[in-house]
C-alpha cells in the first residue's frame, strides 16, 4: 500500500497521473511532461516532494557526528540558514544517499534525503550515532513542496509570511531561512532558480492552491526527471548506488578531502580509489543519430564495450535525446550506442546540458 | 459515447487498421494506447517494401518515459509510411486516428481481418482493462 502525501487530494483534483514511486503514490504528470518541463525552464512550475523526508539533528554532538557521517564537510557551513549537497558513504565507499543538510545553528542541522531510501537512510543515521551527544527527529509534520522556474521566487514571495518575503528576496543560492516550522530554501533539482519550501502539513493544501492561482504550474515527477537531466544532476538509484563509489557517479567534487586529519566514513577506500587510473569517468551524452538514449544502454567503441547509460531520456529543451553515463578512463569525444541491436552514434560531452534556460548544447 | 471510430478494426495490442478500399490498410496506433504512452518523442516506422509478419514488431513508439513495440495487426508488405512523424511524433498525441497514422499495407491474406476487434469490441476490451 503506497503513501499518500497531504497534496494527494489537490493531486487528483488537478486531474493527475498517480503513479507509485518510492513508496509514495505520486503525481507522474498532469496532461503533459513536456509542456510542464517547458513551464519550469521558460516562466514557473510547482512539485510536490513531500515524499522526500526532511530529518533534524540536534544536541551538542552533532557537527563532530555530520563531520563523520558525510563525505563533504559541515564545517564549510558558518552561515545560519547554508546548505551543503553531500553523498552519505558505506564503509566501501558506496553512497548510502544524497542529501542536502542545512546549517541552522551549533546546535541544530536539518537534512534532506531521498523518499525511497529514507528507512534505509534513518537506520544508518541511528547506527552511526553511537556515542555523539545527538538526536535525530524525521519530521514526518512537514510537506514540502519545490517552486522552480525563472518566474518562481517573484511568484511565490507574495505567499510568504511577511517576516519570509523580507528575509526570502534577500536570500543567496544554496541558502535558508526558517520561520517558524515554515523553512524556505534558493536550492532545486531543475537547474532553475527557485525556492524548495517546508510548510506544516495541515497549511500546504492552501498554499498549493494559493501558488496555483498565482500562475505556478503543477509539474510531475516526469517533468522533475528531465529537468533534473539537462541539468546534470545525478539521481539515486539510477547514477549512483550502494555500489559506486562518488568518485565514480561525477561527485568527487562533492568529498571534502581537505582537512586530511577529518575521519569519514569510506574515506579510507576513497582515498585508494583516487589514485587508481583505471577508475571510471562520469560523462554526458548526447546522441547524434536517431533514437532515445534510456538507462542501461551500452556504449562502445569499435567491438569494446566501454560503458553503460545511468539515466538517459529526451531533452525537451534540446529537443534531442541525452544522458549520463559511466565510462572507461580512455573514452574519446565519441561512442556508439547500442539501441535496440544497432550502433547509434553519440557524442561524449561534459554536463549541464542546460542551465538557468540557456541551452550549452545545441 | 465512445470515440472510438467505427470505420477500422482493431488489434487487442491497441493497433488500428482501416481499409483504404483501394487495396491499401493504414495502420496506426489507438487513441487510448498515445494517452497511455504519454508525449511521444520518437517514432521508428519499418521501411518501404518490408514484409512484416501478423504480430511481428513493425514499429517503436517511444515516449518521454519509456519505448513500446507496436505489433503488425496483419501479414503484408509496407507500401508507404508516415514522414511527418519523423520530425512530429506528437503527431500521434493530438490526432491517433487521423494525421498521426504510422503506415500502410498491402494485405497478404485478408482472412485476417476477422480476428480483429470492431469499435465496439475494442471498447469492451478498453472497458474490462480499466
Amino acid at each position: 500500500m503506497s503513501k499518500q502525501t497531504v497534496l494527494y487530494e489537490k493531486h487528483q483534483a488537478m486531474g493527475a497521473r498517480l503513479v507509485p514511486f518510492g513508496g509514495w503514490d505520486m503525481p507522474l504528470h498532469y496532461g503533459s511532461q513536456l509542456e510542464e518541463h517547458h513551464q519550469v525552464r521558460r516562466d514557473a512550475g510547482m512539485f510536490d516532494v513531500s515524499h522526500m523526508t526532511v530529518v533534524d539533528l540536534k544536541g551538542g554532538g552533532v557537527k563532530s557526528y555530520l563531520r563523520y557521517l558525510l563525505a563533504n564537510d559541515v564545517e564549510r557551513l558558518k552561515n545560519s540558514g547554508k546548505a551543503l549537497y553531500s553523498c552519505m558513504l558505506n564503509q566501501q565507499g558506496g553512497v548510502v544517499d544524497d542529501l542536502i543538510v542545512y546549517y541552522l545553528n551549533d546546535e541544530w542541522y536539518r537534512m534532506v534525503v531521498n523518499a525511497g531510501t529514507t528507512e534505509k537512510d534513518l537506520a544508518w543515521l541511528a547506527r552511526q550515532s553511537g556515542d555523539y551527544d545527538v538526536t535525530i527527529t524525521p519530521r514526518r509534520d512537514l510537506a514540502m513542496i519545490a517552486v522552480q522556474g525563472p518566474n518562481a521566487r517573484a511568484k511565490a514571495l507574495p505567499l510568504l509570511s511577511a517576516g519570509l518575503q523580507q528575509t526570502g528576496a534577500a536570500l543567496k543560492p544554496f541558502n535558508a531561512v526558517a520561520d517558524g516550522d515554515w523553512f524556505l530554501a534558493r536550492t532545486g533539482y531543475t537547474g532553475e532558480d527557485g525556492f524548495e519550501i517546508m510548510v506544516p502539513g495541515d497549511q500546504a493544501a492552501v498554499f498549493w492552491q494559493r501558488l496555483s492561482e498565482a500562475g505556478v504550474a503543477p509539474c510531475g515527477l516526469g517533468a522533475r526527471d528531465t529537468l533534473r537531466l539537462e541539468a546534470g544532476m545525478n539521481l539515486y538509484g539510477s547514477d549512483m548506488d550502494e555500489e559506486t563509489s562518488p568518485l565514480e557517479a561525477g561527485l568527487g567534487w562533492t568529498i571534502a578531502w581537505e582537512p586530511e586529519d577529518r575521519d569519514f566514513i569510506g574515506r579510507p577506500v576513497l582515498g585508494r580509489q583516487r589514485k587508481y587510473p583505471q577508475k571510471k569517468r562520469f560523462v554526458g551524452l548526447l546522441l547524434v543519430g536517431r533514437g532515445v538514449l534510456r538507462n542501461h544502454l551500452k556504449l562502445f567503441v569499435g567491438q569494446r564495450q566501454i560503458g553503460e547509460i545511468t539515466s538517459g531520456g529526451f531533452a525537451p529543451t534540446l529537443e534531442r535525446s541525452i544522458a549520463l553515463a559511466r565510462v572507461e578512463p580512455d573514452i574519446g569525444e565519441t561512442c556508439e550506442v547500442e539501441i535496440r541491436g544497432k550502433r547509434v552514434q553519440a557524442q561524449v560531452v561534459k554536463p549541464p546540458f542546460v542551465r538557468n534556460g540557456k541551452r550549452l548544447f545545441s | 459515447m465512445s470515440n472510438t471510430p467505427t470505420d477500422r478494426r482493431y488489434a487487442k495490442s491497441h493497433e488500428w487498421l482501416k481499409d483504404e478500399g483501394d487495396g491499401s490498410f493504414t495502420i496506426g496506433i489507438t487513441d487510448h494506447a498515445q494517452a497511455l504512452l504519454g508525449d511521444l518523442v520518437f517514432v521508428d516506422l519499418p521501411e518501404v517494401g518490408t514484409a512484416l509478419e501478423v504480430g511481428s514488431d513493425c514499429a517503436v513508439v517511444e515516449s518521454v518515459k519509456a519505448a513500446s513495440d507496436v505489433y503488425c495487426p496483419v501479414t503484408g508488405e509496407v507500401i508507404a509510411v508516415n514522414e511527418v512523424l519523423d520530425g512530429a511524433p506528437e503527431t500521434i498525441n493530438e490526432d491517433a486516428f487521423g494525421a498521426g497514422w504510422m503506415f500502410k499495407i498491402k494485405l497478404t491474406d485478408n482472412s485476417e481481418l476477422e480476428n480483429l476487434l470492431d469499435a465496439a469490441g475494442y471498447d469492451a476490451l478498453l472497458a474490462e482493462e480499466a
